[in-house]
């Protein structure tokens, strides 16, 4: 089954002068991590309000669990839980109250769902009796999570969480995310972090309200079609000048410690030509061949 | 090679009752030295920044920042640097034009000298179309590349950047990086804070804060050997989930 359906979605602001997302289509499968991945502006979060029927499509048809978004959004705020990007609960609640509230709210209470939300809020727990609105950025994004989770939601709605968020706490929210998964929640979850959607079953890359990309981590790396190399030296702004400057490369970006680079006619002879007119520049050159990461198919996809 | 030292601090500290919430800070960042400022969420790198700027008041240590006291000169180095956030940019109902004139003149820059100035960084930023246009009405991309070039507008010796690439296109932080670099050519120092660890290797040198200490302080290369690992990400997770005081 699928539980999330978004077919032809159109969504404008200001009288149709701002085009938000722009014929949208994709679905997401039952307990499946889908990952959506892109920059801000690229109509993520108007998605995820449609989904959680906090807002409506201006054309198009999406459904959360086979309730339709329009007919049947009583059902599906019964059956969601949300995490929205901008931190929503009420800051002058304590943590457990705010957690308290969330689970009545849902005609539940924090007993009935203690083991699912345990992993997440015994490590808040210590600090229940503070204000939600003392608490700093890790702890709020936690006590958030926890009280998106404590109805037992069928799917997760998580709009941008590790923004802003450090590597360390970044890699231990997705470990948190995998848990979830395996008690058989549908995720939803989006970031602007390229590294994170290997961490996802299945991803759509979105860019200005249009989907670039679906499917799998690994066949959209396959799918970048051309080999790519990564190249460096010991003059690294120099050496993208100079790769820029030349007529073999077809693109170059640079990738932390290496600058990625296409040639325009790809082969052995043209890695060793490239060779011949950067090695006097740069004694110390590396070109090796690697595999693509996601956020290189992302780049080639914008200019396409 | 000895070049000018803008950035120099010395057991820089600063306490909330029994928090530390900065401690012992001493660096040196030279002239025209691009220098990431790294650390877990909580780590004090917002409080060591608001020093350096001037804006919060050290309990201990001693800093001078472009030359100047941070107790006695704070609104010395506030003329002489530039700051830029993910969070604080533009004013988004004023026009490009607007913006620029609006920060000259909170910087004391003249009216020619915006003038000039402002043609030419216009035209370099490819911008001259949209310059009668509301910054709000700009990409996302634009107003980040467009808000780097108004903190530096002014030519301060250093500028702060906090995040300034935090949910950017890929392609679009690969531009401002561009744009730090030329920057940094120029002699103007960067002094960045970044999640995203391959910014971290644009660095040429950087620290890493955990619990409100320096733990290591190094070039990208340097930092990768000492730690016996490949990447960033790596140094970033040997030292930082080591962190008692996470956010």
């Amino acid at each position: 089954m699928k539980d999330v359906v978004l077919e032809n979605i159109v969504k404008t602001y200001n009288k149709g002068a701002v085009k938000a997302v722009k014929g949208v289509s994709f679905e997401v499968e039952e307990g499946e991590l889908f990952g959506l991945i892109g920059p801000d502006g690229a109509g993520k979060t108007s998605l995820f309000r449609i989904l959680t029927t906090l807002l409506l499509a201006d054309l198009g048809r999406a459904s959360v669990a086979g309730n339709d978004v329009v007919k049947d959004f009583r059902k599906i705020r019964n059956i969601v839980g949300y995490m929205p990007g901008k931190f929503s609960l009420y800051p002058d609640l304590t943590v457990e109250e705010n957690l308290r509230f969330f689970a009545t709210v849902f005609n539940t209470t924090i007993e009935e769902n203690y083991d699912l939300v345990k992993d997440i809020y015994s490590q808040i727990e210590p600090f229940k009796d503070r204000r939600a609105g003392k608490l700093s950025g890790g702890m709020k994004q936690k006590l958030a999570l926890s009280c998106a989770l404590i109805h037992r939601p069928k799917v997760l709605f998580l709009d941008e969480p590790t923004t802003g968020v450090d590597a360390v706490s970044r890699k231990e929210f997705w470990e948190m995310l995998k848990r979830l998964k395996a008690q058989g929640i549908t995720i939803l979850v989006s970031t602007p972090y390229m590294d994170e959607a290997t961490l996802c079953e299945r991803i759509a890359l979105i860019q200005e309200g249009e989907i670039l990309s679906i499917d799998t981590p690994a066949a959209i790396r396959d799918s970048f079609g051309e080999p790519l190399y990564a190249v460096k030296s010991g003059t690294m702004s120099a050496l993208l000048a100079d790769l820029r400057g030349s007529d073999l490369v077809l693109s170059s970006n640079s990738f932390g410690e290496y600058h990625h680079i296409t040639f325009k006619n790809p082969g052995s002879t043209t890695v060793e030509g490239l060779r011949q007119q950067l090695i006097s520049r740069h004694p110390d050159l590396k070109i090796e061949s690697v595999h693509p990461t996601v956020e290189d198919c992302f780049i080639k996809l914008m200019g396409a | 090679m000895t070049r000018d030292i803008v950035i120099h601090t010395e057991g820089l500290t600063k306490r909330y009752g029994d928090f530390i919430a900065a401690n012992d800070i001493s660096i040196d960042v030279h002239a025209g030295e691009i220098f990431g400022f790294l650390g877990a969420n909580g780590a004090g790198k917002t409080t060591a920044m608001r020093m350096l700027c001037g804006l919060l008041t050290p309990s201990s240590g001693k800093a001078s920042i472009a030359g100047y006291d941070i107790y006695k000169e704070t609104e010395k180095i506030k003329l002489n640097i530039g700051y830029m956030s993910q969070k604080f940019s533009l004013y988004e109902d004023l026009t490009v034009r607007e913006n620029i004139r609006f920060f000259g003149g909170i910087y004391g820059m003249n009216d020619r000298d915006i003038k000039i100035r402002s043609e030419a960084m216009l035209d370099d930023l490819g911008l001259l179309p949209e310059a009668n246009q509301l910054v709000g009405s700009l990409p996302l991309g634009w107003k980040q590349k467009l808000a780097f070039s108004v903190a530096i507008f002014h030519a301060p010796r250093i500028v702060f950047l906090d995040e300034p690439t935090g949910g950017v296109d890929p392609v679009t932080r690969r531009q401002f990086w561009d744009l730090i670099y030329a920057a940094a050519d120029r002699g103007t120092t960067i002094f960045v804070t970044t999640h995203y660890m391959d910014e971290a290797e644009y660095c040429n040198r950087l620290s890493m804060m955990v619990d409100g200490v320096v733990k290591a302080m190094d070039s990208p290369l340097e930092l990768k050997k000492q730690f016996g690992v490949k990447s960033m990400d790596e140094v970033f997770y040997e030292l930082a989930r080591g962190a008692k005081r996470g956010e």
